[in-house]
């Protein structure tokens, strides 16, 4: 009784063994490129962390899919390699680290957020390695030299340019324009600010208000009663989710009057789902939006992105996640141009890189930032994030300016 | 600087909005320093998981509510649930640390404001969370002066908590029984208390309370797993201020805070708020140690 039991038990593991042989040989068919990343997936940044995975997801599912990338005459599967960096520089640089070096990976894919980005890409530069990053937009990165890297979305200090120039446009004389900002004390938003500076400068523009507000920031009471004291014709505000759902819960309940408010993540801070009617009339900077006319062979229009990401994840389709998308798409064209999988022949071929994808079109500047694709301006009108800057790209003309809190 | 001091002079209905706001949103600081001040009086613990604590009732107060509870009923739940919880932190970690080095006591409550953090991050993300009550606002003086229903709520249940709380060291057995062991646990222990029950029930009482400083919280503004700092940061000045088991006292000083801290964040920009709270601690700690040093001297 017992030998049987035996003699089923190692026929059992031997046809297991046998059979994941099988698979192995089948998965063996085509080499693998190895990418690497190191994404938030814990700690304070881990819902985009997890869009930034969904996005390089979807696009080496869709390259793979459709039967790999083409170095030279072989055909190549692509493979990523998470790790999670806590959302802590630290570990960000570590994990560039142990990639390179034990991993034996040679091309890498951005974390989330220029805090991480900036610490890892002293390692990727040091080890010759590229690195291609999606949701890394601070505009001191590419002001520091680096060779191997390069940002697929628009920078930082593009962010509220628009709504500046729209507030030039909307008053008879734009000098007389005042403006009220407030900007949380970190990296990501002083460069907004100071995009914002320069454009308001070109203008002639007042600031009447240019409060800093505090990481730890759940209260800006204080610079709202500024603002309904000073009545600037635009608020600009910029601190992250926080800073958005606080700014507009806030102005609410303060019932403070701006012609014009703009700021940076209402769609990652969920204004108009959260806060339905508060949120009107609110105009929000982005990097993408499924309604753009881009559109490329792998994923289609950008509307197609949209779709085939919310029945994958089913979630509304996040920006971090279509540009994490775009950053595989880089790769992948660039390797067949290469047509070599050596790092330095991928970072030239990188640096010619010339695209259109559904994301919009890449184009990178000798200090590899993407100079070719404008950022967007949203609105909140009826519940929904419509297009309403540049022109050209519009889905809907801009309502402005917004009604006194009695009339809406 | 000096130019939004004289906004201020010069617009004094508007100033007054500043410190309406300031004054409510110091109600919430006091009920979660009450906590503090009896945690620190009983236990002779620094508690630095305190604002954890605050952001967890909050976040219970947001699912409850997100599941249909309403929100007259999901404050006292969360309570409920975080004195349970508080409980049960006491008799997995905290009873290790009492009678104990202050430091390590520091380090533990530190190492669990970190664990918690996580957890939060993690069941319920990282996302700001904040629930619209839906009361509105109201207005005076022309608009100048707005405060949000809420916020008055809010003030008048910290005030009332405050109040029972007193009412409950005061008058019931087991808070006559947590005021003996703050005054002499061996004694207490001597005469029939079960100390390490009182010991128990205080903190229990502490995390209820910032349960529902929490749930406060995210109805007048919002929380997020890692927005736990300043509360302890403002409980500890509030305490430091107050002197331990004053409950008026703790009320006087959080009321004060708050205002005081939406004048500095008006006058001297936003990003100075913070900063002043701490500068304005050091300033009272010096002075009470000058305050003391005089008392010793006057003795010997």
């Amino acid at each position: 009784m017992m030998k049987i039991r035996l003699a089923a038990l190692t026929a059992l593991v031997v046809l297991g063994v046998l059979g994941a042989g099988v698979g192995w040989a089948q998965a063996d068919d085509m080499p693998v490129i190895k990418l690497g990343a190191a994404v938030s997936l814990s700690g304070k940044y881990s819902s985009n962390g997890v869009y930034t995975r969904n996005g390089y997801d979807l696009a080496v599912k869709k390259i793979n899919a459709r039967g790999g990338v083409k170095v030279g005459d072989k055909h190549y599967k692509l493979e990523v390699v998470y790790y999670d960096d806590e959302s802590t520089p630290a570990r960000g640089s570590q994990l560039a680290e142990r990639l390179i070096q034990q991993d034996g990976v040679k091309y890498l894919l951005g974390p989330y957020s220029s805090g991480l980005v900036e610490a890892m890409a002293p390692v990727t530069e040091k080890y010759g390695v590229p690195m291609v990053e999606a949701n890394g937009a601070a505009i001191s990165l590419f002001r520091k030299g680096y060779k191997y890297l390069f940002a697929v979305l628009s920078t930082t200090d593009q962010y509220l340019k628009g709504a500046v120039t729209i507030a030039a446009h909307q008053a008879a004389d734009p000098s007389k324009v005042k403006i009220a900002m407030a900007f949380e004390n970190d990296p990501f938003s002083q460069d907004v600010r100071d995009g914002v500076l320069e454009d308001a400068k070109k203008y002639g523009m007042k600031i009447v208000v240019d409060d800093k507000l505090p990481p730890e920031l759940s209260d800006m009471s204080a610079t709202l009663t500024k603002v309904k004291l000073l009545k600037p014709d635009i608020l600009i505000v910029s601190g992250h989710d926080k800073g958005a759902a606080t700014a507009i819960r806030q102005i609410a309940d303060q019932r403070v009057n701006v012609p014009m408010l703009a700021m940076t993540h209402c769609d990652s801070a969920q204004i108009a789902e959260k806060f339905g009617k508060a949120a009107e009339y609110t105009l929000c900077a982005s990097q993408w939006a499924p309604s753009l006319s881009y559109s490329d062979d792998l994923f289609g229009k950008a509307s197609d992105y949209a779709t085939l990401y919310e029945s994958t994840y089913h979630e509304p389709t996040p920006y971090q996640a279509a540009e994490s998308s775009a950053a595989v798409e880089v790769y992948a064209d660039a390797f067949t141009r290469a047509g070599s999988l050596d790092p330095k022949a991928v970072r030239d071929a990188l640096a010619s890189t010339d695209l259109s994808t559904f994301y919009g079109p890449i184009k990178f500047d000798e200090t590899g930032k993407n100079v070719d694709k404008p950022t967007i301006l949203y609105q909140v009108q009826d519940g929904k994030y419509v297009v309403v800057y540049p022109e050209k790209w519009a889905e809907a003309k801009l309502r402005a300016p917004t009604p006194t809190w009695d009339k809406r | 600087m000096i130019d939004n001091f004289l906004l201020l002079v010069q617009n004094p209905s508007f100033a007054l909005d500043v410190v309406l706001n300031g004054l409510l949103a110091g109600a919430i600081f006091a009920l979660a320093a009450y906590g503090m001040s009896l945690v620190w009086g009983v236990l002779n613990i620094v508690n630095i998981v305190q604002g954890e604590l605050v952001v967890l009732g909050g976040f219970i107060v947001f699912v409850a509510i997100g599941h249909g509870v309403p929100a007259y009923l999901a404050l006292p739940l969360a309570s409920l649930v975080m004195f349970a919880i508080g409980w049960g932190l006491y008799y997995t970690v905290i009873f290790r640390v009492v009678d104990k080095d202050l430091f390590l006591s520091i380090l533990a409550t530190f190492g669990l404001s970190i664990v918690i953090q996580q957890l939060m991050n993690t069941v319920f993300g990282s996302d700001v969370r904040s629930i619209d009550t839906g009361l509105g606002s109201f207005y005076m003086l022309g608009g100048a002066v707005t405060i949000a229903w809420i916020k008055v709520i809010a003030f008048v249940l910290a005030l009332t908590s405050g109040g029972l709380l007193w009412l409950f060291l005061r008058h019931a057995r087991m808070g006559q029984a947590i005021r003996a062991t703050a005054q002499n646990p061996r004694a207490a222990h001597i005469l029939g208390i079960n100390t390490d029950r009182v010991y128990a029930m205080t903190y229990g009482l502490n995390a209820a309370l910032c349960g529902a400083a929490g749930g406060l919280a995210v109805m007048a503004w919002n929380i997020q797993p890692y927005i736990g700092l300043p509360y302890t940061v403002r409980s500890f000045m509030i305490v430091v201020v107050a002197g331990l088991g004053n409950v008026g006292g703790v009320i006087v000083a959080g009321l004060s805070l708050g205002a005081l801290e939406n004048v500095a964040g008006f006058v001297l920009g936003a990003e100075y708020q913070i900063a002043f709270v701490f500068a304005l601690m050091v300033l009272i700690l010096v002075w009470r140690n000058w305050r003391a040093a005089r008392r010793r001297a006057y003795l010997s």
